[in-house]
């Protein structure tokens, strides 16, 4: 086949399956309506009404939930007069105890620094367009990043393991549930919510707006 | 529209697509100008890059089932459990739905992913015509279901640095923690490493054997 080239403009319209490589014309559903793919079911698009300022808002509360539970007490036990207290952060260094200093640094990224370049990415990002600026420099590589990382932030698995910790040791001893286990928990709901706002395709439409199209030279 | 009929795909029409911003440029851009992801019209390493990190998840797994996850010291005695160890323990205290999480998420959700991801890697390899849209929803559950293994991995953690009560009991994480932790980080790795658009390349009447390593 021969390849014709393409303006710029016609190829601006087209939006391609990242999944199967189906080829269509973008058209942008209403809110709250999602674009599928006709052959592999992908969600191409799906565009929620105030989408950005809800996710600024939520990547902010994360923000605050992680920046304190990291300080606050998170878990407490207590059996036969003795007791001993722990953090998020002894939580993650119990394995350099045992000369596992680099699953102490995985564990710690997983639940503590992913989450937090995730949200911070996502408000340097679209903080700008909120109020209605130009993204600032590298919005768009930040906005890349934020994504790659998403797999990687393991805040809500992390719950679902100290629930299943907690009945491993509920015959042992009585523990005490700290506040930060609370914004733990309350991150689940954020991070759900928050990614099921994310319409990765409109985000990358509004760059586009605000910084003239991307052309390929 | 049948699911099997042909449809006109970005490298049909002599354009390369980004998978992360779905963006469509043409044929030769190396980079994505919208996003600066690499551009590839199906990637050619990837199927050597699935298997690579299928291999050293699988080697990894096997010492993650063979030692200890947590050792406990009790009145002075020390007893290691193993993954499968540490469910029969909780099966025997009756905690039965806590067990099924452990032996669902460390156990049958890491077996059923090498599986899964060897047949995926194998039947693009082969182009094996099997229902295409069963395979592409195998991936995208194989993607999702794979970072929840991780979870035994936080509970050993938040257990050694709570169960710690000088002579009476403390918890300490055992060697398998860290091959399990690695098999895990590196079975996503191989999933993600897959180019989904290889499962349907066999769709088209012209084969383009080049495309494939
Ligand atoms: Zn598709
Ligand atoms: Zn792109």
């Amino acid at each position: 086949m021969a390849t014709t080239l393409t303006s710029d403009k016609d190829l601006e319209d087209l939006i391609a399956c990242p999944s199967c490589d189906a080829l269509y014309h973008a058209a942008a559903p209403g809110h709250g309506e999602r674009a599928v793919c006709a052959r592999c079911h992908h969600v191409l698009i799906a565009p929620i009404e105030g989408a950005v300022l809800r996710i600024v808002a939520l990547a902010l509360t994360i923000l605050i939930l992680l920046g304190t539970a990291v300080f606050v007490p998170f878990l407490k036990i207590e059996a036969q007069g003795l007791s001993h207290s722990t953090s998020i952060v002894d939580a993650a260094l119990s394995f350099s105890q045992a000369h596992m200093i680099g699953l102490s640094i995985v564990v710690l990224a997983l639940i503590v620094f992913i989450p937090l370049a995730r949200a911070m990415l996502l408000i340097y990002v679209l903080a700008p367009l909120m109020f209605h600026r130009l993204p600032l420099t590298g919005a768009r590589m930040a906005f890349r990043w934020s994504e790659e990382l998403r797999p990687w932030s393991m805040a809500e698995i992390f719950v679902l393991g100290v629930g299943v910790a907690l009945v491993k040791v509920a015959d042992l001893a009585r523990v005490e549930l700290g506040a930060a286990f609370w914004m733990f928990a309350a991150l689940v709901i954020v991070t759900v919510l928050q990614d099921g706002f994310l319409c990765r395709w409109s985000v990358w439409k509004a760059l586009d707006a605000r910084t003239g199209k991307a052309t390929s030279e | 529209m049948p699911v099997d009929a042909p449809v006109l795909t970005a490298r049909k029409a002599g354009l390369v697509a980004c998978t992360q911003c779905a963006g469509v440029w043409n044929v030769g851009q190396a980079k994505c100008p919208r996003c600066g992801a690499a551009l590839e019209s199906r990637d050619i390493h990837s199927l050597s890059r699935v298997w690579a990190w299928w291999f050293v998840g699988l080697l990894c797994y096997i010492p993650a089932n063979l030692f200890p996850m947590l050792n406990t010291t009790f009145m002075m005695k020390t007893s290691g459990d193993t993954i499968v160890g540490g469910a029969v323990t909780l099966i025997s205290h009756g905690a039965i739905p806590v067990a099924l999480v452990i032996l669902i998420a460390s156990v049958a959700i890491p077996a059923s992913k090498f599986v899964a991801v060897a047949y995926l890697a194998l039947s693009v390899q082969f182009r094996w015509k099997t229902d295409h849209l069963k395979r592409m929803q195998l991936y995208e559950f194989v993607e999702f279901i794979g970072r929840w293994s991780m979870i035994d991995v936080f509970v050993v953690a938040v257990l050694s640095a709570l169960v710690q009560l000088s002579v009476v009991v403390s918890i300490a994480p055992g060697p398998a923690a860290v091959t399990f932790a690695m098999s895990v980080v590196f079975t996503m790795l191989s999933a993600r490493s897959f180019d989904s658009r290889l499962i349907w390349d066999s769709l088209d009447p012209q084969p383009d054997e080049d495309s494939l390593t």
